[in-house]
């Protein structure tokens, strides 16, 4: 079928007519060199656009992807990540670091036990090794609790 | 002498104590990134550079670290391509087509002393070369204007789009992404807002380290985790480590027209390692014929690709210093870490700052020395991490990066970035879509946009002005054939399969 490289490739397409699409409506800066602020990036849209074309017209050999177990997997990783990143700053290092660290863990070599102990294992080794190795300014709890 | 001026002003700044610590330590750390299987050169240094700053080391003391990881895991990629037939990274796979063979013959521990004083040979040669040749191609590079630094980028971009990959629509393509991420943000002529989508967080543009961090480590995570951490287990006992003197003294030249060859396939810009090792290997098979048995486990076929990426990674830093443009992936992450030092590569560079250039010359000569104490007699000590599982090291290296993004940046969103890029980087390398040009475009997009807009300015809008030298043809010359060549090279130039087991 070929299909991911046509499918990807169709995408790039699109993607890179909208964005020469956006850049052509920069407005214009009341001084102007002669190539503009517009040029450069439309330009560099139009090569992508026509790179995406390529690979919808010569796609290579399909892909070997995941299966629904993996792909959810990836998924659970995924939101485990953008969790952390929103619940660093009011969390403080250690919590979110010793959940987010057991749940990929887990996702590697699904075992419960050691997942967890990974998890706890690499919180409480990293943050003395950034809090007082390192000395990078870290907060374990979340502020206020001491 | 200048020259002996210069190296005992290096030598000068490299035998403190302070730095001729963070030189050890920067080896060792990079032995170990390189080792670990799924880990090399690149998504090392990237993972470490967010940390080297957030600790305030100034810039010949940052460079140094970081170089020396650079150099560390060039050396330590050997380690898990022999043992493990899993090369951490690109330029390590040929190393894998004799070493692993060798490994399982029974003699694991004559390939990795073998492949370690190739290493050194490579890169102590190269080191030399960088060292005799970056001060001569600095002085040509004075005669460089927009019109020629527009030609060498996309030299850059053309090369390792053409030899990175296996379709040059999707190098371009990787490329044209970069550059296309490169100009969000403000416009630095008018100062204007560029396609930020109204969104503030983008104004400043997406920092490089970002990108890479996510393109590299956080990618990887992903494969870890598609494949649940299957990977081969370590069933190679190595006894004792002796050294196998009349093997080695039999690759002799093997070892010197590689460092050359290497060296050259480093300095082109955009090319790198990978070509490094690529073509030494292809070379010497063909020099040693059929009755050379390249393939089987012989010393020869260790010796060449290993001393041609580690050539090549000395070799790579040369464009990268006189001209400001990488001729390699790691050597691009380095350039992230110069710019953001506020050290401007280029030729101003040798006369302005020759603290920063000796310094680090001077360092990586004796980096070497440490680095084949570490890789032949202590070697074991590293074989011992293989056997760390991922479940645990894949986590900590996701930690590590998010922290060091994080106390670079305080902010969430940029660790937002760090995922969305780390999805991108995996879909891009199901996709075999090279990174490397991504992050080189992210890099150098704003640089090149810049040159041709002063291009233009000088020329009053002339687009023959680009064309107006003969640097300049050459480079356009160059860029057109580094894009084409491969094509048609690439039924000649197969890559080899890895070795089943």
């Amino acid at each position: 079928m070929l299909a991911s490289d046509r499918i990807f490739g169709a995408l790039v397409v699109l993607g890179a007519l909208g964005y020469v699409a956006t850049a052509a409506q920069i407005p214009a800066p009341f001084f102007s060199d002669p190539l503009g602020t517009r040029a450069f990036p439309m330009i560099v849209g139009s090569c992508a656009a026509l790179c995406g074309a390529m690979m919808v017209w010569r796609p290579d050999a399909e892909p070997e992807w995941p299966g629904l177990a993996s792909l959810g997997a990836l998924l659970v990783a995924t939101i485990a990540l953008v969790g952390y990143a929103y619940a660093l700053k009011p969390m403080g290092f250690l919590l979110p670091t010793a959940v987010v660290s057991a749940i990929l863990s887990y996702q590697i070599a699904p075992r419960v036990v050691p997942a967890i102990l990974a998890g706890l294992g690499l919180s409480v080794g990293l943050f003395v090794l950034f809090r007082f190795v390192l000395g990078l300014s870290l907060f374990g709890f979340p502020r206020g609790w001491f | 002498m200048d020259l002996l001026a210069n190296l005992s002003l290096g030598f000068g700044i490299a035998l403190s104590p302070y730095t001729l610590m963070l030189a050890v330590l920067g080896c060792f750390i990079g032995t170990i990134v390189g080792a670990l299987p799924g880990l090399g050169p690149a998504n090392g240094v990237a993972i470490m550079i967010p940390i080297t700053f957030s600790l305030g080391l100034d810039a010949v003391a940052a460079l140094v670290l970081l170089t020396s990881i650079y150099y560390g895991a060039m050396y330590g990629g050997r380690i898990s391509s022999i043992l493990l037939n899993i090369p951490g990274d690109e330029p390590a796979m040929m190393t894998c087509l004799d070493g692993h063979p060798m490994a399982k013959n029974g003699r694991p521990g004559d390939a990795l002393v073998i492949s370690g004083v190739a290493s050194f040979v490579g890169a102590f040669l190269s080191t030399i070369g960088l060292m005799l040749l970056a001060p001569a191609l600095s002085r040509i590079a004075y005669q460089f204007g927009p019109a020629e630094y527009f030609a060498l980028y996309l030299l850059a971009f053309c090369t390792l789009g053409g030899i990175a990959s296996n379709n040059q629509a999707k190098a371009a393509f990787a490329s044209c992404l970069g550059i296309m991420i490169a100009m969000i943000g403000l416009d630095p002529n008018s100062g204007m807002a560029r396609l930020t989508g109204g969104n503030l967080h983008l104004y400043d543009g997406i920092d490089f380290l970002v990108a890479i961090v996510g393109l590299f480590a956080v990618s990887e995570v992903f494969f870890f985790i598609e494949k649940h951490g299957k990977q081969g287990a370590l069933n190679i006992k190595i006894d004792k480590v002796t050294v196998p003197w009349l093997e080695i003294w039999s690759t002799r030249w093997v070892m010197l027209r590689s460092s050359v060859l290497g060296f050259i396939a480093g300095v082109l810009p955009g090319a790198g390692a990978s070509l490094g090792s690529f073509l030494t290997y292809v070379t010497e098979k063909s020099i040693a014929g059929e009755k050379g048995k390249f393939g089987t486990g012989v010393a020869k076929g260790i010796a060449a690709p290993e001393v041609g990426n580690n050539a090549a990674a000395g070799g790579a830093l040369v464009p990268m210093l006189t001209l400001g443009v990488p001729g390699s992936g790691t050597t691009a992450v380095l350039l992230a870490v110069l710019v953001t030092l506020n050290i401007t590569p280029g030729p101003t560079l040798f006369t302005d700052r020759p603290d920063v250039v000796w310094g680090l010359i001077a360092s990586l000569l004796i980096a070497n020395f440490v680095l084949l104490a570490m890789n032949v007699p202590m070697v074991k000590v590293f074989v011992k991490l293989l056997e760390l599982p991922p479940a645990i090291l894949m986590p900590g290296v996701t930690m590590v990066s998010f922290v060091g993004i994080y106390s670079l940046t305080g902010s969430y969103f940029d660790l937002l970035l760090v995922v969305l890029f780390g999805i991108l980087g995996y879909v891009l390398r199901k996709l075999d879509i090279p990174t490397v040009p991504v992050i080189l475009g992210i890099l150098l997009g704003g640089k090149m946009e810049k040159q041709l807009r002063d291009a233009m300015v000088l020329s009053d809008g002339d687009w023959t002005y680009l064309l107006s030298s003969g640097i300049s043809i050459g480079l356009f010359v160059a860029a057109f054939l580094g894009f084409i060549a491969p094509m048609f090279l690439r039924k000649f130039l197969k890559k080899p399969q890895l070795p089943t087991d």
